[in-house]
């Protein structure tokens, strides 16, 4: 049988679709008690500590509100300062410390592998909450779970990723796991920024079928999902080019009139200017329902790795 | 076996490590862990004509025999050495190096910000997912690194 008792989460590649699917179908059983609607105590006692080395409010308030929900308790740190790490304690360290206090960890840490290290540190199961330009699983998971919440299914929906395609690795991720279920995939980017060439032989090995399309429109029209990513402005050497780029992808009322009637648009958030404002109002926008249930996703991850 | 045999007499006992790459038999050197406490004679010839490669370079290790495990990590930056062991002025085995599966402690991860290369107490490890042309991926970031990048890499 399926399960994710004891497993540290570090990556979606190590998951297997049976093992994604349990999540998604734990996070439906966690909606009404995500809403306050129902009241649960099944993670009473146990301790979650959200170690945080830079700044992230949704993944640490999700993570946290979610611990709450099932009744369990929460320690943590939400930025370095004033923690030992300043006075030169090294990662291995504090989480062999936190360890102690903690039944579960999630981690959020500027270096690349950081979550790997403290997993094979720790005796406790420890749950990626991002790691530098690395990976970041939850993201993924909730992403996955409001495609198949708002469309009734992952498979054979077509998804188009857009925006910054070649540095955005939660992107990479998303993309691989969509080929796990048998989506389609569309990518919309600007030429500098497309998905590396590995990247997408990776995901054609995988039998997935993707297309690229050079205008933002023709995507629009086929898309069942279209999801944003922020362009950022330092991938750019040149201001001009960046405004240039960064408005030709903007999605506005205007260019989503020929868009699927049910067509859904998601973004991780934060977003800067890649959405208008105008666009929240409209059936298709999704972002914040998608961030919203970041909670019951991850109250299904933190009672399946906590009690099974 | 002509040409190095008026530059480096034949050993007794010991190791020798044939069609390195030319040039690079220092760093075959430091993979092996073969430093200034070297207690044995070492001959070194670089940059000698060979059929098969055009220059090889040859280690020649007097009186030591290192375990496949040590040698096959050369294959990092010499895919096509060849190791024979010597006894009584007798090769009595010899093989192609093979890359391990695993290589620990002895390249550096190339990517700045992975926790590898930070003060943490852990050795960089890689997993080899091709072995020609060879090339590595980071146990922690999962950085890909080439043959090239690997030999620069090196500790």
């Amino acid at each position: 049988m399926v399960s994710l008792k004891d497993k540290d989460i570090i990556s979606i590649r190590e998951l297997t679709r049976e093992e994604i699917e349990l999540i998604l179908k734990e996070a439906d059983n966690m909606l009404p008690i995500a809403r306050g609607e129902v009241y649960s105590d099944i993670l009473k006692g146990k301790i979650l500590a959200t170690l945080f080395f830079e700044p992230s409010t949704r993944t640490r308030m999700s993570f946290e509100t979610a611990m709450q929900r099932l009744g369990g308790g929460v320690i943590g740190f939400s930025s370095k300062e004033g923690t030992s790490i300043m006075k030169g304690e090294t990662l291995s360290d504090t989480i062999k410390v936190v360890e102690g206090y903690a039944d579960i960890i999630v981690l959020r840490h500027p270096a690349e592998g950081s979550a790997r290290l403290a997993a094979e540190v720790s005796s406790k199961p420890v749950i990626n909450g991002g790691d530098g330009a690395g990976q970041h699983p939850t993201q993924t998971l909730l992403d996955l779970y409001t495609i198949k919440k708002e469309l009734g299914e992952i498979e054979s929906k077509k998804v188009v990723l857009l925006g910054d395609l070649k540095y955005g690795r939660t992107v990479h991720s998303l993309a691989y796991a969509l080929a796990m279920f048998n989506a389609e995939i569309g990518l919309v980017s600007p030429p500098t920024l497309r998905m590396p060439e590995e990247i997408i032989n990776d995901l054609k090995e995988m039998g997935a079928k993707i297309k690229e399309y050079s205008a933002l429109k023709d995507a629009i029209k086929e898309a069942d999902v279209l999801y944003v990513t922020r362009i950022q402005k330092e991938r750019f050497p040149d201001p001009a080019e960046y405004m240039k780029v960064a408005g030709s992808y903007k999605i506005a009322l205007k260019i989503l009139k020929d868009a699927k009637e049910n067509l859904i648009i998601m973004h991780p958030l934060p977003r800067v200017n890649e959405i208008d404002p105008s666009v929240d109002v409209t059936k298709h926008a999704k972002y914040f329902i998608q961030s919203f249930y970041g909670v019951p996703v991850r109250m299904a991850l933190l009672k399946l790795v906590l009690v099974g | 076996m002509i040409m190095e045999e008026l530059r480096v007499k034949r050993i007794k006992e010991g190791t020798v490590i044939d069609h390195i790459k030319p040039g690079k038999a220092l760093k075959v050197l430091r993979i092996l862990g073969i430093t200034e406490d070297h207690e044995h004679i070492v001959s070194i010839v670089m940059n000698v004509p060979s059929k098969k490669l055009g220059k090889k370079d040859i280690v020649k290790l007097e009186n030591v025999f290192l375990d496949k495990d040590t040698v096959n990590k050369i294959a990092l930056i010499s895919p096509r050495a060849t190791i024979n062991i010597v006894k009584e002025y007798k090769v009595i085995e010899k093989y192609v190096v093979e890359p391990p599966e695993e290589i620990v402690g002895i390249v550096r991860c190339q990517n700045p910000r992975c926790i590898t290369n930070s003060n943490e107490p852990v050795k960089p490890k890689f997993k080899v997912i091709s072995k020609d042309p060879i090339t590595i991926r980071c146990h922690y970031c999962s950085r890909i690194m080439s043959e090239e990048e690997i030999e620069k890499n090196i500790i």
